[in-house]
């Protein structure tokens, strides 16, 4: 080894260090795409279940009662986090051994804390607004909510989160302005953008 | 050339102490096992760096009790951040040099 590669492995070790002591780089894009994907079932099934078809246009059918509808949409909703939980935990787990990291260590917990303060407000203010009935400012909420805990938590994982944050932010404000097309919001922010960006992160640090 | 070289600080001559100084650089603070598990080294081995560091007044040392357990934390000094950061440049300005 001459001296140049000696140098520029020293470089590269102390880049690597400081990367993998700061930052949890074992989350997997593909918890991402599976995220999306059970997001965009749920959302069909309440879209199939409260909008009925008249030929050419969907309008809000009344067949169920509001309250059992906002429950169906509560369950769905507990179902799609359930499931997009455990395969995102089954894939960074599963990351986490190929990379040879211990999944458990401070840049996971310092991640888990920085996510989960904005999420877990968020969350609370979403069971205020149902509790008072303001459902409609539900989806919006948790999108804007979701956009500013993915920004808080990119800093101690991917920088790329950011960017989903921000974009999730976006439709979330949009969803405020456009009161009434939430599920439409929501399965764009929750699915398509989770597949996308799942995705291309999927392909940039994983293959 | 020759110049460059010297300009390499000793104290960080070692993948154990570049290790050891990095995760420091962009941490406020970490504790020995997670450096042990980091760098992948005994414990005497690690021990017996942080203590060459130490010395240099490169990094400082604080011990603390989870419980009954003792858990030591290290965090790099204003010393140890320029000093490292001047190695760094001298690395970086070898690999231009040798182009």
């Amino acid at each position: 080894m001459n001296s140049k590669d000696q140098y520029l492995s020293e470089i590269s070790e102390i880049k690597n260090m400081m990367e993998r002591s700061s930052r949890f780089i074992s989350l997997s894009g593909l918890s991402g795409v599976f995220a999306g994907v059970y997001a965009l079932v749920g959302a069909w099934l309440v879209f199939d279940r409260m909008y009925t078809s008249d030929g050419m246009l969907y309008s809000r059918s009344y067949a169920h009662s509001y309250t059992s509808d906002v429950q169906f949409m509560l369950i769905v909703a507990g179902l799609v986090l359930f499931l997009a939980l455990s395969t995102g935990i089954f894939f960074t787990t599963r990351k986490a051994k190929i990379q040879g990291l211990k999944i458990w260590d401070h840049t996971t917990k310092r991640l888990l804390i920085n996510l989960l303060i904005p999420l877990g407000t968020g969350g609370m203010v979403c069971v205020i607004l149902l509790n008072n009935g303001y459902y409609t400012m539900v989806a919006p909420s948790t999108l804007v909510f979701y956009g500013l805990s993915l920004i808080n938590a990119s800093h101690h994982t991917f920088k790329d989160i950011r960017y989903l944050g921000l974009t999730e932010i976006v439709i979330g404000l949009l969803a405020f302005v456009y009161v009434g097309y939430g599920l439409l919001f929501w399965a764009i922010g929750f699915g398509i953008l989770h597949i996308l960006y799942g995705t291309v992160m999927y392909f940039k640090y994983e293959r | 050339m020759k110049h460059l070289i010297e300009k390499l600080n000793k104290a960080f001559e070692n993948r154990v102490r570049l290790g050891i100084m990095s995760a420091l650089m962009v941490n406020d603070f970490v504790d020995f096992n997670s450096l042990k598990e980091l760098i992948n080294v005994t414990d005497g081995n690690l021990a017996s760096h942080l203590k060459a560091l130490e010395k240099t007044a490169y990094i400082t040392m604080k011990k603390e009790f989870i419980g009954r357990k003792p858990n030591t934390k290290y965090s790099v000094t204003e010393e140890g951040k320029s000093a490292f950061n001047d190695h760094i440049k001298a690395l970086e300005a070898l690999i231009k040099g040798n182009e």
